[in-house]
């Protein structure tokens, strides 16, 4: 199987049930108690800045250990996973000067997906998706770091495209989908989305894309301000293949805007919640059964097409998520009723 | 949410240079602070969609346009609305497309340059998500006609649908709007012509949208506005029917069709439907009568002016209004006793009305910068007043009080940081920012060193909890005073009372919830009159939080007896260990500051001027190359000077002693020990869990070697002199180049040490880079850092080898090393060693090593603080 084959026998999927998505990586490779060399291995032994935190640098330095999570994952019951290159692009490997190993770091997170989903799609035939993760940087096109100087942007919105475009091209051989996600800063989406058409047009890299934002705090807004709907609004030109929200909030706080991107949206809904909010410590408590009865109720009302997990999430909660969703019937696409709908922080609609 | 099923759309133009001549003037004289007010207006008076025009000779478009963009992103009352990127030059609409995370309208792109580029500029419209307007213009020209226009539209239209995959609902016409009532025949059907075309094109293009520039009609009445405002009107009023759903008008250029006086409306009629052949004549005939009469004028909501100061304040505070805070501002400090005060009072209390709105959700985060910068700017008013208040005190040296801050290791977020750094700026504090991932030494350090009053420590990720763990320990360490304040998305009340409080005893902390909290505290903890119960009330609160919760989760570790067997190993039947060429301590001087600049590892030297990247890649950096270069000049200026006249007189003291392995410690023939610690984290393969005492031969002969090298104490007074003259830069730069020289010493006598002392590697010929990517044979650990995270063992090592006697540096009271460009650490030869760090321990090892160092475990707690697995504090109280 090949993405060609993969994505239309996924597709084919979707339309029967509700697929599932993996869990956090990071809570995942937290459990193995990393420190600083296991990060570095041999090959970082003498890099000049810290590297302990760098998760995707494990791709490099440990992808037995990102190989073992995606292989729980599948067999928890995902159809798909994320590669490990949420922060695979030269502007957030900065922090940790990597940058000119960014592209080797996305290549490396695709590549070791690949190979244990083609494992495991060789033993019983079940297509294994896995999806490129690319995440939102830790600059934001839209808001001025300087506080007294709201004009200023610390990073261009081309040197933001540029960065994803090249790590989409290096993710492309081994993904059968882009996922644009934990979209806090929709301008940066955009970059990604405006690289992602660029190289379908002009490299003939042409993969679905998923998009998935965040809802920070509780206004119920993006980081930069929008509100869910005007978030979509100003993505759908990407004519993605699912949209939705992750991270940040729990299901109980995230329904809402998942059911207010559910109501506008004519395509596929994704959604995966943090396990519950963070408690004090940083930690997770929701068990993978609390977490399974919100998404289930979700499931059952028809908000969703593909669940999953973000922060705090485990294989024992893809599993009991699975479990939920089983034998629900996903949410059927509407259509809707044509009108030109635009976005500024808040959407803007003027029927045709 | 603004969704709206109205007939027509209202598109703002005043933030169009070509629109208004106010707008242009402020634009051109760079005034973008009124520009945006111009913009606030409009929105607030209704506009649905500003259009934003910089089509302006004069101008920069680009930058123009980009730059208003980018700042009416900050607004969020403005930015809540899309935009319309206004240009005739491709290169200004892509630089406006590249701004807005929302979905705009592009006005406009048109076939005048032909088929290609209409396509290539339709392809990127749609790649970066906007609708089009899309001008009724050809390679032949601009449309006037009723049937050039739908056919221009319709051949478009099939472009855009068929080949580009255009929403036919993306896709708004401009049939243009031209002039009428000119004087010249052929333009007496133009508005007629348009109205015709819209209602043709919205039947052959289905789904599609039209739209006009409104004000074109009535050009040729300019000066005469209730005559232009009823020919808007008018026009409006038959062209909506037709299909027109959106246009280019202000709201205050507008009448109500059933207020216009009939008579001026049955002439402007005649004129837009060209009724009859001498309707422009009628209408000029009737239109001086109507000229200087007011129109209705869109008034803002000013109600709130009405109320009292304070309320005016907190008003502005919470809209971000800046407009009348200097006013507001003025009223209320004459109205108290000090300035101060009405920073303290309503501009503090506003400032909690906004913390509390945007806790509950109220406000979202771009409203809060806004606030922010209102508060600012009401700062800025007072400023002078208190300083005329300093001088007549004669208090005016004296700061507000000097506010350390710095997102912690690992975590890169700072916005959170950086607001409440804005927010304490305006209130007279001085800022020391740190910036991101800075590591819990160099906060400290620098604290010190800038004798500042608050730490404050944030962080948005969870590992940030803990590293603000360590820095308190590391406060408690080295016995520091200051406040320190926590903050950030991750952290919490109950985190810090739990896990933070009971490792600094030394100092406060206090959690402080959000930016608009952060100057209350600070200002209360330096107040020595307020601080006290402050701090008291923090305490107990924290004292009964953590009574709440006793038992936090620690991640299990190993049994010490465990961890023990998997020790690491070597052959040692197998192993001779290598004879040293002398035993005991002695001294190295005289060496060359130019051999030692071979060693210097110049990465860490940029990233200490925050410069990241690796040397010397970082030269050519893109984002810091040019800096780096700069700084690079000046350096390599300063290290001829510095080596040419030898600066600093770099200094080291090797020693080597008979010493085997006892259990975890290595015992030496001199009769000391020194003291190591075994990693006892759980371990998923194959690996053993380290102690420094695994590389030293349990039996037979062995040996360990220990040195300590400094610059010198040159460094620091030539820095000093360099201050003195005010040459800041230069005493920086001198003292960065002193620890890397102590740092290159500490490479360069290693080398000698494998090559000639301890001679066990002479034939070793490594590079520069391959001795920094430590492929060397064999270690040098040092007291302090992961292998060995405990600093008292350094006072062995001192000792050994008389350091203060051989080369002058003494450790200070915490264990710091004095000059401070020194390093200190063990030889360990044997090729199976490496570097590692211990990770947490568990309260079993601690008891052990406790009883090894003869320390009660109390004693052993507080300096293994940093790398405990568990909370000493809850097991004390249980």
């Amino acid at each position: 199987m090949d993405a060609m084959t993969r994505v239309p026998a996924l597709e084919a999927e979707a339309a029967k049930r509700i697929l599932i998505l993996d869990g956090a990586m990071g809570t995942m490779i937290q459990t193995y108690s990393l420190n600083e060399e296991d990060f570095r291995g041999q090959r970082f032994a003498d890099w000049a800045s810290p590297l302990r935190g760098n998760n995707d640098l494990l791709n490099l330095t440990r992808p037995d250990i990102i190989a073992a999570i995606h292989a729980q994952y599948y067999e928890a019951g995902a159809d798909f996973v994320e590669t490990n290159t949420f922060s695979a692009t030269t502007i957030a490997m900065a922090d940790y000067r990597m940058e000119a190993l960014a592209d080797e770091i996305a290549a490396e997170g695709a590549r070791i997906a690949r190979e244990v989903a083609d494992r495991l799609e060789a033993e019983d035939g079940k297509p294994r998706g896995v999806l490129g993760a690319i995440g939102p940087t830790n600059k934001t096109l839209s808001l001025s770091p300087k506080v007294s100087d709201p004009g200023y942007r610390d990073v261009t919105f081309d040197q933001v495209r540029e960065a994803y475009a090249a790590q989409a091209r290096a993710m492309a051989p081994f993904i059968d989908m882009f996922l644009i996600e934990t979209v806090f800063d929709t301008l940066n989406a955009k970059a990604a989305i405006k690289a992602l058409i660029d190289l379908r047009e002009q490299e003939g890299i042409d993969l679905p894309i998923i998009i998935s934002g965040t809802i920070t705090d509780a206004s119920g807004r993006t980081l930069s301000g929008q509100t869910a709907e005007a978030f979509w609004n100003s993505v759908r030109h990407a004519r993605p293949w699912a949209i939705g929200l992750n991270c940040a909030l729990g299901a109980d706080l995230m329904r809402q805007h998942i059911a207010a991107i559910s109501r506008v949206a004519d395509t596929r809904v994704i959604a995966y919640p943090n396990a519950g909010l963070p408690n004090a410590f940083g930690a997770y408590d929701e068990t993978p059964g609390q977490t399974a009865v919100h998404l289930g109720e979700w499931a059952k009302s028809g908000l969703v097409n593909v669940l999953g997990g973000c922060c705090g999430t485990t294989p024992p909660h893809i599993a009991a998520i699975a479990g939920a969703a089983k034998g629900k019937a996903p949410r059927t696409v509407p259509v809707l009723k044509p009108a030109l709908r635009l976005s500024g922080l808040e959407p803007f609609e003027v029927a045709s | 949410m603004t969704n709206s099923s109205q007939s027509f759309i209202n598109i703002g133009e005043r933030t169009n240079v070509t629109g208004s001549a106010v707008f242009r003037k402020m634009i051109t004289d760079g005034r973008y602070g009124d520009a945006v007010e111009v913009a606030r207006q409009q929105v607030e008076s209704g506009a649905q969609v500003i259009d934003v025009n910089m089509d302006e000779g004069m101008l920069d478009g680009v930058l123009a346009m980009t730059t208003f963009l980018n700042l009416i992103a900050a607004e969020p009352d403005i930015a809540r609305v899309p935009v319309m990127i206004d240009s005739s030059k491709w290169e200004v609409i892509e630089a406006g497309l590249k701004c807005v995370q929302g979905k705009g309208i592009v006005n406009s792109i048109s076939m005048k340059e032909g088929e290609a580029k209409f396509t290539e500029q339709a392809r990127a419209c749609l790649s970066y998500g906007a609708a089009v307007v899309v001008m009724a213009f050809d390679e032949v020209g601009q449309a006037d006609t009723a049937a050039r226009k739908i056919e221009i539209c319709q051949r478009a239209y099939r472009i855009l649908t068929q080949e580009v995959g255009f929403a036919p609902q993306d896709i708004i016409f401009d049939p243009n709007i031209f002039a009428v009532a000119t004087g010249i025949e052929e333009h007496n059907n133009y508005a007629l012509d348009f109205i015709e075309a819209a209602k043709v094109i919205r039947e052959i293009c289905p789904g599609c949208h039209i739209s006009g520039g409104l004000s074109n009609v009535s050009f040729s009445f300019r000066g005469n506005e209730p005559v232009r405002r009823a020919m808007h009107s008018v026009f409006l009023y038959y062209a909506i029917p037709a299909g027109m759903d959106m246009g280019i008008v202000n709201a205050g250029q507008l009448d109500i069709y059933d207020d216009i006086e009939p008579e001026l409306r049955a002439r402007v009629e005649d004129v837009i439907l060209n009724r009859r052949a001498d309707a422009t004549d009628r209408l000029l005939e009737i239109a001086e009568r109507f000229k200087g009469q007011k129109g209705k004028t869109q008034e803002k909501d000013l109600s709130w002016r009405e109320a009292p100061v304070a309320k005016r304040l907190e008003y502005a505070l919470i809209h971000g209004i800046s407009e009348f805070i200097d006013l507001d501002t003025e009223e209320a400090r004459l109205a108290v006793e000090r300035p101060l005060h009405v920073i303290e009072g309503p501009l503090m209390d506003g400032m909690n009305v906004v913390g509390d709105l945007f806790g509950s959700g109220k406000m979202f985060l771009p409203q809060v910068v806004k606030s922010a910068r209102v508060m600012k700017q009401a700062v800025a008013w007072l400023e002078p007043f208190m300083e005329e208040e300093k001088k007549r005190l004669g208090t005016e040296a004296k700061s507000n009080g000097r506010v350390l801050m710095a997102t912690v290791k690992g975590d890169v977020h700072d916005i959170g940081k950086n607001i409440v750094g804005v927010v304490l700026a305006c209130n007279g504090y001085d800022i020391i920012d740190l910036g991101v991932m800075v590591p819990a030494e160099k906060i400290l350090d620098i604290a010190v060193r800038e004798k500042v009053d608050i730490i404050g420590l944030s962080g948005l990720i969870t590992p940030s909890l803990d590293e603000m763990v360590y820095v308190a320990s590391e406060m408690q360490r080295r016995g520091m005073t200051q406040p320190l304040l926590i903050g950030g998305a991750t952290t919490s009340p109950a985190h810090t009372a739990v896990k933070i409080d009971p490792v600094i005893r030394c100092a406060p902390v206090i959690h402080v919830a959000d930016a608009s909290r952060a100057v209350g505290v600070v200002s209360t903890l330096l107040n020595e009159d307020d601080k006290p119960a402050l701090i008291a009330q923090t305490r107990a609160r924290y004292e009964r939080m953590r009574e709440a919760r006793k038992d936090g989760p620690p991640k299990a570790r190993l049994p010490l007896a465990v961890a023990r067997k998997a020790a690491f190993r070597p052959d040692w039947a197998g192993y001779a260990a290598p004879k040293p060429t002398f035993t005991g301590a002695r001294s190295f001087k005289d060496i060359d500051l130019a051999t030692l600049a071979r060693y210097i590892d110049w990465t860490p030297y940029f990233s200490a001027w925050d410069l990241a990247g690796h040397y010397p890649e970082i030269l050519q950096d893109p984002v810091v190359g040019e800096a780096a270069r700069g700084l690079w000049r000046d350096t390599e200026a300063m290290m001829q000077q510095l080596i040419g006249e030898a600066w600093f007189r770099p200094k080291a003291v090797v020693g080597f002693w008979g010493a085997n392995a006892v259990g975890d410690d290595i015992r030496l023939e001199t009769g000391d020990t020194f003291f190591t610690l075994r990693q006892q984290m759980k371990k998923d393969n194959e690996r053993a869990n380290y102690a420094l005492s695994d590389f030293v031969a349990p039996e037979g002969e062995d040996w360990i070697g220990g040195f300590c090298v400094t610059a010198g104490p040159e460094a620091d007074v030539i820095a000093e002199d360099f201050k003195a003259k005010g040459d800041d830069y230069s005493s920086i730069m001198c003292k960065a180049l002193a620890d890397r020289f102590a740092e290159a010493m500490a490479e360069y006598m290693h080398e000698r040490v494998r090559k000639e002392l301890w001679a066990y590697a002479p034939d070793e010929a490594l590079t520069t880079n391959e001795l920094i990517g430590e492929k060397y044979c064999g270690i040098r650990p040092a007291p302090g850092y992961p292998s060995q995270p405990e600093h008292t063992e350094k006072a062995t090592l001192f000792r050994l080898l008389d350091a203060e006697k051989h080369i002058g540096v003494s450790l200070t009271s915490s264990y710091a090393m004095s000059p401070a460009a020194s390093v200190s650490g063990l030889y360990l030869a044997h090729p199976d060693a490496i570097y590692f760090a211990l990770g947490r321990i568990e309260r079993d090892q601690v008891e052990d090593y406790a009883r090894r160092k003869g320390w009660d475990i109390k004693k052993a707690e507080r300096w293994l603080a940093p790398v405990l697995n568990y909370d000493p504090y809850v097991l004390v109280e249980a």
